[in-house]
């Protein structure tokens, strides 16, 4: 059980602490004043991370190998010079350039591989650090290949890297999604990739274009750690599911209220119970009728219980970020922030939701520490 | 030697007082000054050593041209001053 979460914000980021039975309470602030864009923790050794946008200044990484009572700046990733005359463009005719503008996600290896963690970023690096972030790799293969210049902003205005799912069983294969442009995986630590989108589908797309794989938007991918063939995308046209290591695709549609969303989180053991938080798509991006729910899955997506005792339920307008809902490893204890500032934990596995803060700045990401 | 001083915004994230550093251009005085603070490099400049966006350089008052090369000359009265662009309100 975790007894402890990290709230990234726009202007710091918070710790809230368990006090007992169903209660929380916010005991913390790192960062205070900055925006974090994320926060990770390596349960190999314990040490935190935490990702800064300083706008300004620039992206920035923070580790503490002490639960926070003191960081270290260490290193970021550097995208390649380009070559001479090169201007990169999207698509749709947009510059894309050749820099890092945010971490959008940390992800370490597996135990077996001391030091090694990956970032994905905007505008669509993907890194490799071999010791624990001092220093940073770009996987030349995925940048440099020809499909990821059709990669076009999902999430922001460049594209971006958001998830990033290791195989448990061979730290070699790995997956990610990018906004906007698909799942890719390599079987070879990077050496070589393939875009895995098979069934995915893109309504929002030119006709042409609805299978394409750069057309896909998956919000967030998750993985079950405990089946690691499952796994769960939060997409922008709905929900898909893969059973088989992410090979192809299976659209779950008819999900009330609503199909669209960010975030997802997949039970630790059972790769058929996964959580989400649903909204209105598109142009509104708003609760459902003013009301903040969670919609869960106990059977692979065949039904949907929508959870809400415990959260607002009339005039409610939060938006919930790709990585600001969190489960902790006993598949337990969940939370979720807003970006109007709102965090709620559940210790029942959503069934019933307290609230931990209401006044934050803007939620970016939870994680249970 | 020209002088080089940082906004105050900086000394948040990096201890950098004014500082006298030899050179002939931006670049190689901010290079000496830079030497002096290594952390403050990825605050001003980008992966590729040019200036950030949302970041200006000011020679005697005046905004520098060259955002990329920082090849703008400088004498040894040169005050260069190193501040975040005034971006949104």
């Amino acid at each position: 059980m975790s007894d402890q979460l990290l709230v990234s914000t726009r202007k710091g980021l918070f710790s809230a602490r368990r006090q007992g039975m169903g209660a929380w309470s916010l005991n913390g602030v790192f960062f205070l004043g900055d925006n974090v864009s994320l926060a990770m923790q390596d349960a190999r050794d314990g040490a935190w991370y935490a990702a800064l946008d300083h706008g300004h200044f620039g992206a920035k990484l923070q580790r503490s190998r002490n639960r926070g009572a003191t960081w270290e700046e260490i290193g970021v990733p550097a995208y390649p010079t380009p070559p001479e005359g090169h201007v990169e463009k999207d698509f749709l005719g947009r510059e894309i350039p050749w820099r890092l503008i945010r971490f959008w996600c940390l992800t370490p290896g597996l135990a077996s591989q001391s030091g090694l963690l990956w970032a994905g970023t905007l505008p669509g690096g993907l890194f490799w650090s071999e010791d624990y972030g001092d220093t940073w790799h770009l996987v030349e293969a995925l940048w440099h290949h020809p499909d990821r210049r059709k990669w076009a902003g999902g999430g922001a205005d460049a594209p971006g890297i958001h998830s990033i799912c290791v195989d448990p069983r061979d730290g070699n294969r790995v997956a990610v999604a990018v906004s906007s442009g698909g799942v890719w995986t390599t079987q070879d630590f990077g050496a070589t990739w393939t875009a895995h989108t098979e069934g995915m589908r893109a309504d929002y797309a030119p006709p042409e274009l609805v299978f394409a794989p750069e057309s896909q938007d998956p919000h967030r991918m998750v993985r079950c750690p405990g089946a690691p063939d499952t796994f769960w995308v939060q997409h922008h046209n709905g929900i898909f599911r893969s059973t088989d290591n992410a090979m192809s695709w299976t659209e779950i549609t008819d999900v009330k209220p609503s199909v669209f969303g960010f975030p997802v989180v997949v039970h630790p053991k059972d790769p058929d119970t996964a959580w989400f938080v649903p909204a209105i798509k598109d142009e509104r991006r708003i609760p459902v009728d003013g009301r903040v729910v969670v919609n869960r899955t106990r059977d692979g997506g065949r039904t949907f219980e929508t959870l809400h005792r415990g959260l607002p339920q009339v005039w409610a307008y939060d938006l919930v970020y790709r990585h600001a809902l969190d489960l902790d490893a006993t598949g337990q204890r969940l939370a979720f922030g807003s970006t109007t500032g709102s965090v709620w934990i559940s210790e029942n596995g959503g069934d019933d939701w307290l609230t931990l803060a209401e006044h934050l700045p803007p939620v970016h990401a939870v994680i249970f520490v | 030697m020209p002088s080089v001083a940082f906004t105050q915004n900086l000394q948040r994230h990096v201890a950098c007082p004014p500082c006298k550093v030899a050179g002939a251009t931006v670049r190689e005085s901010l290079d000496g000054a830079l030497a002096l603070y290594p952390k403050l490099r990825g605050y001003v400049l980008d992966e590729h050593g040019a200036l950030r966006f949302h970041m200006a350089i000011y020679v005697d008052g005046v905004p520098v041209t060259d955002r990329k090369g920082l090849s703008d000359p400088v004498t040894g009265t040169t005050e260069i001053f190193v501040m975040q662009a005034l971006s949104g309100g």
